[in-house]
Formats: structure tokens, sequence, C-alpha cells
């Protein structure tokens, strides 16, 4: 490793880890056990897929685990070299303003301080954008958000980079900000993007069938998305080292490297290949790791200071430096026959896309395109907008667009199951897509899409036992912690010792989703691999490389799992991620181990291929391959794509938009004490689809993790703007679930192969994150009657104050 | 200031010490002991968790003159050499790990359940972890690894004791 650091610069050290076999306590059984929740009866896993140990199907540990559970890997936040400076930015207090005037004076007389930049200092294009570059590096005469950069500093100690900051002054002519998305549609709003000429920064329609069609049954409901924060647990932070040409090494946490690379590079006026980045340890990212946050200004400072330049936002600025999930308004209106078939879904659906486009226009695409949800509507009328506001940026947050629609789709479907008199499951059941059947886009889904077994398995896993009573004893039989025989850590309200279960009532509700794996709409989505086979020590061994980020998801276990299975080589190192290899993509939309994994996996096959051509044909088995190899290596490196996507119809929404369709459902059960508002999720159950599960442990990890998330805006997660401001911007106000918050997840499996996928594999990250909020609400609405329909659901709608 | 404090086992001394400086700071950008987190800077998400004397605390929360003359265990110290923790190994098999931001605060606070506690039922977990954010993993299998290390044989003798230093060549600078 050359480079400043003693400690690893990246994710995944550079040696070969070898694989063990599958745990015991995870592979056997996708279910979960507890006290509550007993196992529920799902099948076991499909077998690995070769005689190769740690290959496709089985759950080798994760090759960067071992580092992590010692705290020795180099995370972005971690990282140091010698003469380093550390960087701090200076954002604005308003949500909209013009900026007369910057004066420095006061900051670079601070010693200690290296260096002072604004948008003077930008060498390259002051804009960067992930779809559409509007976005300034540093603000240049006008700020359209609550914490958009204006300038930065860098300083020798990070305190005195604070204080330099706090130096710097400002003046302001405030202007009266748009902090509503349907006051952004007002044609008297100003124009927040005036070269954009409109507020709007992409209206999609969707129309099949007969626009004037009626219905027997008709439910209407306007519903509320609160915005979410993806909260990583490891804020935005980086590394830039000048380099020796007049370029620029960058250690940084991202999703992207590439689109990474060309940002900064466009920024600094310098080509992509002066432009170096490798990925540093990533503590989590949800897709708020799309955005550029930290990465042009660390460069700035480390070519303008000829030093390495680091920078690390705290918790408060984190919330102010990643977009976040779209607020949203949606505006329903489901009809059905008395039989429940559905005859008819509209739609109206307003996104808030905040100061700047970041991934509006996509989150839009896919809000309105599976904006019905999991199910077959004959007509179907969708129209979603994503609008600029002077509220925080939105954009990727996993679910992207699907998570708001399926609360929308979801609560009517319940409401219509009451309006009919069915079982919202049997409804629900009643109307699902199926493989064969048409979406609202004209798209055919060609692939298995089991809707109705995932609500069915779901549906049959055994309840929880029943709550518990005032005086009866603990339902778990664990002995008691409170007064009267039962454990007040299974109440709601918990230790707070708010009830000891009057008022508690049980409630059950469930969801279902669909999510589009991979990028859309006829974008380019392509990854790109290098595999390396030689021999060393007399042994085969294999380098991969990829520039796909690691984000915790288990990429780089997926990798060496993919070459063990496709060459029969045990000994698999996964190179660090960096920008000396092809574009991987973004480690988002479920797509990595689709879209890399194909990419390694056509690697591996070239370099099979090149193997048994120098063996004479035939396969070569990993003992002989020394022989056939001798001291020469086989290097291969491969751009792989999907199949195409096209483009909707800007008038109609038609078109095959998406690769392929994923889905989940929940059922949850919830405790709740219905005079207080206090809600205890007693369980969670989930059933999805994967394809394959390529790696039963990761699956099983990205079922759960994703359905706490979806729990979490059910439940109580929303960074809460008022005026354009973030009220919470901290753990202490901005809460996630808590390990008291997640209750036991009984998980069932399906992997029914897509013939167009890899291996059979379907995208895995995205779905429980989506199912998993309208099934704790529903559960929440058959506990306490009331209507809820807005998310997070707060005490007060609970116990229904106005 | 200067602050001399035994880490791991070792006595070690950090020269000017700015006096708003945490123990956390101190720990990772001026001793080289950059596993234990700074996530949230206010005490909240358990990732900067350490044992100070023997009693685990937010790092974040300790001004770093609070640690003079006393005694740090981080996430660095619990392996024995090469050989992990049982906390470390269950976390590591039973895929608790995926990030991996929050581990060595969850690491050190089931390593400390696990002393109190050597057989905790599921609600003690819960209750002993509370204080540990997670974003990954929704916690299940952070449980798992809790019920896993706490049904593997404890190393003997060896709870508070740091034999070695893994920071001096796993993550100094």
């Amino acid at each position: 490793m050359t480079g400043p650091f003693t400690a690893p610069p990246a994710a995944v050290p550079p040696v070969a880890v070898p694989a063990t076999g599958a745990p015991p306590a995870a592979a056997p059984s996708p279910s979960a056990p507890s006290p509550s929740a007993p196992p529920a009866a799902a099948p076991p896993f499909t077998a690995p897929l070769t005689g190769v140990e740690g290959g496709v199907g089985s759950s080798p540990v994760r090759p960067d685990g071992v580092l992590k559970v010692r705290g020795e890997l180099a995370y972005s936040s971690d990282l140091w070299a010698e003469e380093m400076l550390w960087g701090a930015t200076l954002r604005s207090p308003h949500p909209y303003a013009r900026i007369r005037s910057v004066d420095l004076a006061a900051a670079l007389a601070l010693p200690g301080v290296y260096a002072v930049l604004t948008h003077d200092d930008v060498p390259g294009d002051n804009i960067y954008g992930l779809e559409h570059a509007d976005q300034p590096v540093l603000a240049a005469g006008v700020v359209r958000y609550v914490g958009e950069p204006v300038a930065v500093v860098a300083a020798g100690h990070p305190e005195t980079a604070r204080r330099a900051v706090a130096r710097i002054r400002v003046d302001y002519e405030v202007l009266d900000p748009v902090t509503d998305a349907e006051a952004a549609l007002d044609p008297a709003a100003p124009l927040l993007h005036p070269a954009h000429g409109s507020n709007v920064v992409r209206h999609v329609r969707i129309r099949r069938g007969d626009p004037a069609a009626r219905a027997e049954v008709v439910v209407r409901g306007e519903y509320r998305v609160g915005m979410q924060d993806q909260a990583f647990l490891g804020p935005e932070s980086g590394l830039a080292v000048p380099a020796e040409d007049g370029g620029v090494e960058l250690y940084v946490a991202t999703q992207w490297l590439h689109v990474d690379q060309a940002q900064v590079a466009r920024a600094l006026g310098l080509p992509a290949a002066k432009v170096r980045i490798t990925l540093a340890g990533v503590g989590g990212a949800f897709g708020a790791r799309e955005d550029l946050s930290m990465q042009v200004h660390a460069c700035l400072l480390a070519l303008r200071t000829g030093r390495p330049v680091k920078i690390v936002y705290g918790r408060e600025e984190s919330f102010y430096g990643h977009v976040h999930r779209h607020p949203a308004v949606l505006r329903y209106e489901h009809g059905a026959d008395r039989d429940g078939r559905l005859v008819l879904v509209r739609a109206e659906i307003l996104l808030d896309g905040g100061a700047y486009a970041s991934t509006t226009a996509a989150v839009a695409g896919n809000a309105a395109s599976l904006g019905v949800g999991p199910y077959v509507v004959p007509n179907v009328s969708v129209d979603c907008w994503g609008v600029y506001s002077n509220n925080p940026p939105c954009g990727a947050m996993r679910g992207f667009g699907a998570v708001q629609a399926c609360f929308g789709y979801e609560s009517q479907m319940d409401a219509l199951a009451a309006e009919l008199g069915l079982d919202p499951v049997e409804l629900r059941i009643r109307n699902a897509l199926h493989e064969g059947a048409t979406m609202p886009t004209g798209q055919v889904v060609d692939s298995a899409a089991p809707v109705a077994e995932l609500l069915r398995r779901v549906r049959a896993m055994p309840l929880p036992l029943p709550g518990p009573s005032p005086y009866g004893p603990s339902p778990s039989g664990l002995p008691p912690s409170g007064a009267g025989g039962f454990d007040l850590r299974e109440l709601p309200g918990g230790v707070s010792n708010t009830t000891h279960g009057e008022g508690v009532r049980r409630g059950v509700g469930y969801g279902v989703g669909i999510k589009n794996v991979g990028f859309s709409e006829g974008f380019d989505d392509y990854s790109t691999a290098r595999v390396r086979l030689a021999v060393l020590g007399g042994e085969p061994v294999v380098e991969v490389r990829t520039a796909a980020a690691e984000v915790g998801q288990g990429l780089v276990t997926l990798q060496a799992q993919i070459a063990r299975t496709e060459l029969g080589v045990q000994r698999v190192t996964v190179a660090p991620a960096d920008t000396s290899v092809g574009s991987a993509g973004s480690s988002s939309a479920s797509r990595q181990s689709y879209v890399t994994g194909g990419a390694v996996r056509a690697a591996c096959e070239q370099v099979r291929a090149e193997l048994e051509r120098r063996a004479g044909g035939g396969p070569v088995p990993a003992a002989a391959i020394p022989a056939v190899l001798g001291d020469d290596v086989i290097e291969r490196t491969v751009e792989w794509r999907h199949r195409p996507t096209e483009p909707l119809d800007p008038l109609t929404g038609q078109g095959n938009a998406h690769v392929q369709y994923a889905f989940a459902a929940h059922r949850a059960v919830v405790d709740v004490d219905v005079e207080l508002g206090l809600v205890r999720v007693v369980e969670l159950a989930c059933a999805q689809d994967v394809g394959r599960a390529m790696n039963p442990q990761a699956v099983v990890g990205q079922i759960q993790g994703g359905s706490a998330q979806g729990l979490g805006l059910a439940l109580m997660e929303e960074i809460q703007v008022a005026g354009g401001r973030i009220r919470n911007p901290s753990f202490t106000d901005y809460l996630i679930p808590t390990i008291l918050d997640m209750p036991p997840m009984a998980v069932d499996v399906l992997e029914l192969a897509d013939p167009h996928a890899p291996y059979g594999l379907r995208g895995v990250g995205e779905p429980p994150t989506i199912s998993s909020t309208p099934a704790v609400v529903a559960a929440v609405r058959a506990a306490c009657g009331r209507p809820l329909r807005r998310v997070p659901v707060r005490p007060d709608d609970i116990v229904g104050l106005p | 200031m200067r602050v001399s404090v035994e880490v791991n086992g070792e006595q070690r001394t950090a020269e000017d010490v700015w006096a708003g400086e945490s123990l956390l700071y101190v720990l990772r950008e001026r001793l080289g002991l950059p596993g234990s987190k700074n996530a949230c800077e206010q005490g909240e998400c358990g990732s900067c968790t350490v044992y100070l004397d023997e009693v685990v605390v937010c790092a974040c929360l300790v001004a770093a003159g609070q640690a003079e003359g006393r005694s740090v265990r981080t996430v660095e110290g619990l392996a024995h050499g090469a050989t992990l923790d049982r906390v470390q190994q269950a976390f590591l098999v039973t895929g608790a790990v995926q990030c991996g931001f929050c581990t060595p605060g969850l690491v050190v606070a089931a390593h400390d359940l696990l002393r109190r506690v050597p057989d905790p039922g599921d609600n003690e977990i819960r209750e002993a972890l509370a204080g540990n954010l997670c974003r990954c993993t929704g916690y299940e299998k952070i449980i798992e690894a809790v019920r896993l290390a706490a049904a593997a044989p404890a190393a003997a003798g060896r709870a508070a004791a740091s034999d070695e230093t893994a920071a001096s060549d796993g993550t100094a600078r």
C-alpha cells in the first residue's frame, strides 16, 4: 500500500481471507426464534452451488469482519496523514437569501488557519449534481436552503477550523422562502432555479385503460409521509491528499466512486484521471452518500494548501450534509367491484425535493410507475410531481419513491377492504400482481411475482402469544421486573412504567410492496470487474477488483463467493475499491449483487475460458491450475450490462422502464396504549422473494435491517422542518429504532429464480423497507381504531388529539 | 494540557490537549486508537463505548482531563493477540456486523453485560444494549451474537486485564 497511512486506507485489506463454512447459527433456518414468536416453518435455503467452500449460496464470514469487530477497520473518519489539516464548512443560516458580500479577513487572521475559500476559489465549474447539475460547490450570490455550504476553511485543529468559520462575516439579504411543496406549484411562487423555468423538477404521468372508468365501491384518501433521514452512523468524512502530478487522491465513504470522480473533476477543472478516488470504510449509506458532501471541499483545500485535508462532519452537520427521503402528500382514489376486484386507481403524488434536484426526477419516476403497488389494475391514472422548494434537499433513500407510494396504496387497500367488508389480506390476494400480468406502464412482468404467496406466507406464520394483561403472568414466561407478575419491558412505554396493561390493545396489520431493481428508464446501467488468476506458493489465487462500494451490505463477501464458485478456487482476494478500474455504478437500487455480481461472474467466465483453452479444453480443477498456468497470470476486465430499459412516454408513462421487480410482505403485531398513544411492536414477520439467496445470512440481515428502517418511518422517524429549518438535527431529537424498539422478526425467504438475472437472483435491500411501514401502521390502526393517514404516527394521532 | 492515562494496559500520555477535547478525541486523534467511533457526540448512540476504570462510558461525554490517571479499555484492547474475544467472535459469525460502525461500541457494551450477567435473557440483552444504535441490522443478529457469546466459555482470567495493545500495530499512526 503506497499511501500516507500506516492504517489501511480502504475498507477491505488486500489480503486473502479464507472462506469458512456457514455459521450454524444462521444458515440452516432463515427464521429467528424468540420467546414470543416461534420460528416459522420456512424451507431451508437452496444448497450452495458448487463443492467449493464459501461459494454462492453459502454464508462465509465477511472478509472485513475481523477488522470491524477489532475496531481496526479504517473508516473515512479514521484516516490520518502527516501534515494533515482539518477542514470545516460555513453554512447558510437562511432558507433563501442573496449574498451581498463575504468578509474573510477575521477568519484568515486566526493563527493556525491555512486557507479560507469561497466560490471564487473553485477552479472549475462551480456546479454539481447527480442527475441535473444545479447545485453550487460553494454558494455564489444566493443560498437556497439552511445548511448550504458558503465557505470552507482549513486549519491545524478542527476546533480552530470551526472558530475560523464562525469569524467569517456574510451579509445576507433575506428573501421569503418557499417552504411548502404545494406553494412551490403556485404560479405566483418565486422561481428558485430561473434557468429551469419552473419549480417542477419533473411531472410523471401514467395513463392506462379508460380514463372515465367507474366503480361500484370507491374509497378516497389523502396521506402524508414525513421527511426521513438515512441516519447512517458514520458521518460524512474523507481525506484529500494533493498529488505530485497536480491531481488529488481522495479517500472517502461513498456509494459510487466514478460519479463522485466526474463531479469532483469538473469542479476542480481537472481531467478525471487526476482525481483518483479510493473507497474508505463506509459507516452505512442507505442513499445518503449518493450525492457529494465534503468531496470537492476537501480537494479544494488540499490543492490550495498543498497538504492533506480531512473533513469529518459532526452529527448535526450530517443532517445538513446529505439529502433526505422526500416528504410526500399522496391523494388516492381506489375503485373496485363488489367482489373486491380493483377497477381503477387514480393518484396524485407530490414530492418535496427541496432546494436542489438531486435524484428527485428518478424518485418521481418510481413513485409514479410503482404508484398502484403490486396489484393488477385495468384503469390507472397517476400524476407525480417532484418540486423545488427552500426545504432541505431530498434525494435517495432506501426504497426511493416506492416507500412513499406504498404507504398510500396500502392504506387505501385497508380502507377498501373495510368498505367491502373483506379481509384485508384476501382483498390483496384477489388483486395480486403475478408473472405475466401488466403493470400500469404497460410492462409485462416477465419473471416470478409471488405477491399472493408472500401474503399467504406471512399470514400463515404463528402469531405471537397474547399480550400482557394487567394482573397476568409475563407472556414470555420470563421473570417479572415489575409488580404484578409481568415484565415492563414487554409493555408499551417499557420501563417508564406508564402502564401495567390497562389501556393496552393488540393490533395486527399487513403490507406488501413492490420495488424496481437497478437503474431504470433507459439509463445505461453497467458494472466493471477485473479478475486475475495467478499461482502463489503453488496454490491458485484469484483477485477481484471492482469500483463497487461496500457499504455494509456484504458485497465484498459476495464477490469472493462468485469467484470461488466460477473458478473453483478457494483463495480469493477482493481488492480495495478504487477508480483504477471502470465504474461499477452505485451501491443503490438493490442493484449491486445483480450488476456487479454479473460483472464478476462474466469476468470469471472469461478467465475460465482462457484457462481451459490453455489446458487444451475441458474443465480445469483447482489442483491442476498451477500446472496449466505456471508463472503466468490470466486477467480479464469485463463491462457487464443488464438488459436495456426504456424511457417512460412523457404523456402516458408507458414503457418497459424497469429491469426487475422485487416484492416483500410484512405482518406486524403491535400493542398500543390507546390512552397514551404509545406503541410496542410485538413482532414483525416478513416474507420476501430473493430469486436466489446468494448469501443467506446477508439476505436475512438485509431483510431485518430494512424492516427496521420501515418501522422507524412508521412510528418515530421524521426530520421536522419549520420555515425551512430542521428542528431536530441530532440523535437526541431524531429518533431511530433502538434494540428495545425492534421486535423479534420471523423471516421467510422464497427463492424463485429470475431467468434474466445472474444465478436467478433478485435484489434484496429495498423491499423490506417498503412494506414494513404500512404493515405497522395498519396494526396500530387495528388497535386504536383511528385512520392514521400520516407517518410517522404520533402519540397525538393515536389518542385523537386535534 | 498533558493527559496521562492507562489505555489497554499501557501507560500513554497526550501532549497539548485542549481543555475542550473529549476522551474520545484524545483516543482517536492523539493516541492512534480510532476503533471507538464518533457518531453523535451526545452519548445517544453508544458507538464510543469504552471501559473507564471498569465501568462502561460514552467516551464522547468524558472530558479528556477526567481520564487523567485512570484506566481505559477500548475495543482495540479486547482481543488476546490474534484470538478474538468471544463477543467479537460471536458478532463475526452470526452476521451481527454489517457496516460495522456501531460494532466497536456494541462489542464493548455486550462484553460488559456478560461480565455482569453471564447468562442474560433476551429482555436483559435488549435493556443492556438500548444505548447503542445500529442502523444496518435491525438488532436481531446482535441479540443472536450475545446469546452465542454467553454460551461460549469465557476467556478465563482475562476479563479486565489487557495484556497487549492491539492498537500499537493495527491502527497506530
